[in-house]
């Protein structure tokens, strides 16, 4: 008898379900999985080493980058590294709006995460449902930064500038008009607090709309249910962090265990699986977007009753404003130093973690005490959830791959850094 | 001699007066589906070529034409080039035997639903074969998969279609639909409720749509038996594909739903009238509403996987349509259905 080979299959790069960059090598015997190696790399921008070249807060625009779906949230974590080690603590109001923007950021994750997870195994409409959410999200970023994505929000010391008092409107164009219009621009007739305020509410409805398509179908659950089982033990010595170490039944969140920003005074629930399936961290990250809202709701309340400043008044490390660079010196030249040798940070070294919606977001810092990091390093959960995909695929069959990939929710910028 | 030639010619124009309002309808199959789901999934659709988008079909058309048929450096170019072919003449000549009204048939054959099923059971030599010749690790897959599921559903639906059998006493049919004349209540869905909507999710696993789609799952095997097919060739497998769906909705209207025959048949009000009469307008009422069915069930469920596709046809579909035959039969000793 003639010897009998495994099939080898390229799973990505270029693969309509290979999420980013990921080049899976598949070992198949028959449709069975006997091997998953992934390969990582091919989205390598050195972020890292890019650091330690440039003024600290040069590179918060970089750390949008890594993790482009959870944009802010990275950014918190580099900006905390920098306030441990300058030893500063931002304003009351920044914390609250960094809080909430965290949320944000979590449910414009999760939302994706939603959309590719139900595309990923052929369910296509609550992609697109998704979608039209996220859209409402991005444009509270759009709002308060002036860009859709790669916010640059944070910044040691507080948030850049305050929420708008305004609410941007759609302007009316060739496809935007009347009713249409008129239905767009409901929710944005008062400030960013009110907007959000509106869409916290719907937002709990949309959640219900997205479960009843997926939840109790049982395609979805033959689909999800007992597929990449990973055991609360195993998960640990994997490393996992997030929905996939809560999915199987770990009670761990860093905004609980290590509250940082303003967790400490919200009233929020940790969901927590069971079984440590797919379907488990399915609900888990669909309950995560109620909490999240219900955390953003709670900001929303506190922000409206609290103005103040949102950034810290020590002008060696955040700019005066413009007004009182025209007659003081002093400012002008704070500003000047400030924005071409940056600040320098005493010697030392941190770590800073948050709660990023895919799992444990850290960045390591080391200073020397210049105006730019010594070494940078930064721990991305998606990098230890990828290792695990061998041990989670085997056994399982080709289509259960893009089920995994979809639960790890994968995404490259953050693996390759 | 000009007497055979007449036929000839005769024959071929009714051929034609078939095929071409089918490409016809696929074409704007196509355009109805992405409009249906588009709305199903709060966008537009095709809306910019022509008024409406209605032209976008052609668009496409001419699109797939004018591309080139890129054939794969190691593929077997004869069996390449044929398997497109060999999906859709199969989808088309099954028409032949349709009735579209009580008169208006090409071929009115004893065996018309024999030669469906044969004819429907070729298509996956097309398929089967392009994802053999592309020499591609992903057609080749999806090729195989196809195989497994047409072969196992075609048991389903063969026993399914065996109720229908039991029941009318032909397998005329033309003769299949003058037996459920009567009223909607007379029609076969309701005494063979089971295996009509057996019938019609097999008839779905069996042109590999959603969600039962594993031939061409995007998401696991790329697209899975047309992975390398591009240009023209590519659009026959697409055409076959689309052909095969407005044939299954046919069957299962001709079959279960009183093909051409008036819901409100023997309502004393109506008569004769429109409403009242059987007719054309009927059957294709009734295949249009298959075909949103279609569209239906792709904007709403996720994907099967291969191997429940497999549990699904032997452990639940099988048993229950041999159960049911015997149930159709007891119907017909009893006499309360059948001729």
């Amino acid at each position: 008898m003639s010897e009998i080979k495994n099939f080898t299959m390229n799973f990505g790069p270029q693969h309509p379900a290979a999420h980013g960059v990921l080049r899976l090598i598949l070992e198949l015997d028959g449709e069975v999985v006997e091997r998953a190696d992934p390969h990582v790399g091919l989205l390598h921008r050195a972020t890292e080493k890019l650091a330690e070249s440039k003024p600290y807060n040069q590179s918060i625009g970089y750390m949008d980058r890594l993790d482009y779906v959870s944009m802010m949230c990275n950014e918190h974590a580099y900006v905390r590294a920098i306030e441990q080690l300058l030893g500063i603590d931002p304003p009351e109001r920044a914390q609250y709006i960094r809080t909430m923007f965290d949320e944000i950021t979590r449910i414009l994750n999760h939302l994706m995460w939603l959309g590719s997870n139900a595309l990923d195994l052929g369910a296509m409409t609550a992609f697109l449902y998704a979608f039209r959410e996220r859209e409402n999200l991005m444009d509270t970023y759009e709002a308060v930064s002036g860009a859709r994505m790669h916010a640059t929000y944070y910044r040691p010391g507080g948030v850049y500038r305050d929420l708008p008092e305004q609410m941007p409107r759609l302007a009316e164009s060739r496809w935007r008009k009347g009713k249409d219009l008129e239905r767009m621009n409901r929710w944005r007739q008062g400030s960013l607090l009110d907007y959000l305020e509106a869409f916290c509410e719907d937002f709990f409805d949309k959640v219900d709309d997205y479960e009843t398509l997926l939840t109790d179908n049982r395609i979805w659950k033959q689909r999800t249910v007992g597929i990449g089982v990973v055991s609360a033990e195993r998960a640990l010595q994997l490393g996992f962090t997030g929905p996939m170490l809560r999915g199987s039944g770990v009670v761990w969140d860093l905004r609980k265990k290590q509250p940082y920003a303003k967790y400490r005074e919200m009233d929020f629930d940790i969901p927590v699986g069971s079984n440590g399936d797919c379907y488990d961290r399915y609900l888990v990250r669909i309950e995560e977007m109620r909490q999240s809202a219900r955390i953003v709701q709670q900001c929303i309340a506190w922000l409206r009753q609290n103005p103040g400043p949102v950034m810290l008044r020590n002008f060696k490390v955040s700019p005066p404003t413009r007004e009182e660079m025209k007659d003081d010196m002093e400012a002008l030249i704070h500003h000047f130093k400030l924005f071409t040798e940056g600040y320098c940070v005493p010697q030392g070294e941190t770590y800073a973690a948050v709660e990023a919606p895919k799992g444990e977001f850290g960045c390591y810092m080391i200073s020397d005490g210049a105006n730019k990091p010594f070494r940078v390093h930064l721990r991305a959960p998606g990098f230890a959830h990828l290792s695990a995909m061998h041990e989670m695929a085997k056994g399982h069959m080709l289509a259960d791959i893009p089920a995994l990939i979809a639960t790890q929710d994968i995404v490259f910028g953050e693996i390759d850094r | 001699m000009i007497e055979q030639l007449l036929t000839l010619v005769w024959t071929v124009t009714k051929i034609m007066m078939i095929v071409l309002p089918i490409t016809i309808a696929v074409a704007y199959f196509t355009y109805f589906e992405r409009k249906v789901i588009g709305y199903m999934q709060v966008r537009r659709g095709p809306n910019r070529v022509g008024p409406l988008g209605l032209l976008q079909p052609f668009a496409d058309v001419f699109k797939m034409l004018f591309k080139e048929i890129i054939i794969p450096t190691n593929a077997s170019r004869f069996l390449f080039l044929l398997a497109p072919v060999l999906a859709l003449a199969p989808a088309l000549t099954a028409w032949a035997v349709i009735p579209f009204d009580d008169w208006l048939v090409l071929a009115n054959i004893d065996a018309g639903l024999l030669f469906v099923l044969a004819l429907t059971s070729m298509g996956v030599y097309g398929i089967l074969i392009g994802g053999w010749a592309s020499n591609s690790k992903y057609a080749l897959l999806g090729g195989l998969r196809s195989a497994a599921q047409t072969v196992s559903y075609e048991i389903a639906m063969g026993f399914a279609l065996v109720g229908v059998v039991v029941l009318s006493g032909t397998l005329n049919l033309t003769g299949i639909v003058q037996a459920q004349s009567g009223s909607v209540l007379s029609w076969f869905w309701l005494p063979l409720f089971p295996l009509f909507v057996i019938y019609f999710i097999s008839g779905v696993a069996e042109t590999n749509r959603a969600p039962f789609d594993v031939a061409e799952g995007e998401s696991e095997i790329v697209a899975g038996f047309h992975t390398e097919y591009s240009g023209s060739a590519f659009a026959v497998f697409f055409l076959a594909e689309y052909a095969n769906m407005i044939l299954i909705s046919a069957l299962a209207a001709l079959l279960f739903l009183g093909g051409w025959l008036s819901p409100f048949q023997g309502l004393p009000v109506l008569g004769e009238t429109f409403l009242g009469a059987g007719g054309i307008h009927w059957f294709l009422l009734k295949t249009a509403v298959f075909c949103f069915l279609y569209l239906w069930f792709r904007a709403t469920f996720p994907r099967y996987r291969y191997d429940q596709i497999m549990r699904l046809g032997w452990k639940v579909f099988i048993p229950i349509t041999i159960v049911w035959i015997m149930v159709a039969g007891l119907f017909r000793v009893l006499g309360w259905y059948g001729a």
